[in-house]
């Protein structure tokens, strides 16, 4: 092989790799234990719908020692009745046993009443995506403007959050020979 | 045939009722030509409104508000605003979270100064089998369960589809009723004339006439009102929504979108690549009603799950 020709092999080759190289890094989806995509941005929502005096939840739970057994609770918040996959979880799969001002994911990491959207978007995937572009749930405010969210749980009770049947207001009236 | 024997008894019966003694086919055709040309240059809705002159047009508005004042014995506006540059509205109507609760009904009434007695109701809610599908035929307004929703039904509330190609307002015989630049279909209650043609010629009955006097109570009165929109009308015109025309010139939302308890309502701008109407008709399975009609509504119902 002439020197010319081993010269442009070799340039050949090169870019090859180089190619081969970037494609194979492009695309690739991050290593397990990086973050998946940068910290999103705070939204801003209204104040979670806490019942009166309930939060914040230390004034009492500060003092008190975490029972981490599953059980049906009896001395307060019985008026509290889980149906939300209930068979699988329980109270502290989402409030967090040690900082009970605060809910947790799966991975451990706390999140605020204020984002509790990312709780529920672990499972609820496509609602989150959707409550994000504005699609899922009610939104007041201008259509141009300033939008406001609300947080789920404005209008799903997260215990309970199947929607309960409202009353029809009337029906119109038929029309009637005067 | 028969008919064959009719038709030439009825050639031979005489002059027919149109053409009159003394005046030539020639001179008809003229005055026939004049006529239609006097009606377009009359009849244009839109351009009677922009090109009247802009002081009139406020003492036409001034003196509205003040025959309105009189009768509800409080202040009243009438806004004349005009379309906003860079925006075409549309709707979306989420299928799989409607209830039926007509919630979005009587927020439409109260926002719009619909009248009461005798009733008129801008949007229909109905209510349809989940077994038989989008059905017309089969489609039952006048439900009233204890609860909704009704095992096995769903509920398609229906009103104005502010069609892109609409037929009402080819009809109108006085070009009362026509498209803003911003796809409202408007019609100008001082100008109808109260025939229905507009009201046969659309395909989704959301077109209501105002065959009594209309009648709202003075508490009800809702003062914020748009001249081509909810400001009071009269008996013998007709009326129809107008995506809250006077909430959605100013960046607000229709009534019917905020009062939902649901949230299956939504509104935008369909020109601005960021809203949410624009997602949902790229991400969601979207259908418009009588689509073979080729009305090209801007309403569309779609399944968020």
């Amino acid at each position: 092989m002439t020197r010319r020709h081993a010269f442009a092999t070799f340039v050949l080759a090169a870019s090859a790799l180089a190619a081969a190289a970037a494609i194979t890094a492009v695309g690739q989806p991050p290593a397990p234990g990086q973050a998946q995509r940068p910290a999103e941005e705070r939204l801003e929502v209204p104040p979670p719908p806490f019942s009166d005096g309930i939060f914040p939840c230390t004034n009492c739970h500060a003092s008190m020692l975490a029972n981490r057994t599953r059980r049906a609770l009896s001395e307060m918040h019985t008026d509290i009745v889980l149906k939300h996959d209930e068979e699988h979880r329980w109270c502290l799969d989402c409030h967090d046993a040690d900082n009970r001002d605060v809910l947790h994911l799966a991975s451990g990491e706390r999140v605020t009443f204020e984002e509790s959207y990312r709780l529920c978007g672990q499972c609820h995937g496509e609602k989150l995506r959707d409550w994000r572009a504005g699609v899922h749930g009610r939104r007041t405010g201008d259509w141009n403007g300033h939008k406001t969210y609300l947080l789920c749980a404005h209008c799903h009770n997260p215990h309970q959050p199947r929607f309960r049947a409202l009353a029809p207001k009337p029906a119109p009236k038929r029309p009637t020979a005067r | 045939m028969d008919d064959e024997a009719n038709f030439d008894d009825r050639r031979d019966a005489g002059p027919t009722q149109l053409a009159r003694p003394g005046m030539t086919r020639r001179q008809f055709a003229s005055v026939a030509a004049a006529a239609a040309a006097g009606f377009l240059l009359t009849a244009c809705g839109p351009r009677r409104l922009r090109e009247m002159p802009r002081a009139q047009l406020r003492q036409a508005l001034r003196d509205l508000e003040q025959e309105y004042a009189r009768t509800y014995g409080q202040p009243v506006q009438v806004s004349d605003a005009g379309p906003m540059p860079g925006v075409l509205f549309a709707y979306a109507l989420d299928l799989s979270r409607c209830i039926g609760c007509r919630r979005c009904v009587y927020a439409c009434v109260e926002e719009n100064n619909q009248s009461r007695d005798p009733e008129v109701q801008w949007i229909r809610v109905l209510q349809m089998d989940k077994e038989k599908g989008v059905d017309f035929s089969e489609a039952d307004p006048y439900y009233q369960p204890a609860e909704v929703p009704e095992e096995g039904h769903f509920y398609m509330p229906v009103a104005c589809q502010q069609c892109r190609n609409a037929p009402c307002t080819k009809v109108c015989p006085t070009g009362a009723t026509w498209t803003e630049p911003d796809g409202i279909v408007v019609i100008d209650y001082e100008w109808c004339i109260g025939c229905r043609y507009c009201m046969a010629a659309c395909p989704y009955g959301a077109r209501h006439f105002n065959w009594g006097t209309p009648s709202i109570p003075t508490s009800a009165l809702n003062p914020r009102t748009h001249y081509l929109g909810n400001r009071p009308r009269s008996k013998g015109v007709v009326e129809k929504c107008t995506f809250c025309i006077q909430r959605a010139r100013a960046g607000r939302y229709p009534a019917c979108v905020e009062v939902c308890p649901v949230g299956a309502r939504k509104f935008g701008n369909l020109l601005d690549p960021d809203s949410e109407i624009r997602y949902i008709i790229e991400h969601k399975r979207v259908l418009v009603l009588k689509e073979e009609l080729r009305t090209m509504p801007k309403f569309f119902y779609f399944y968020a799950t």
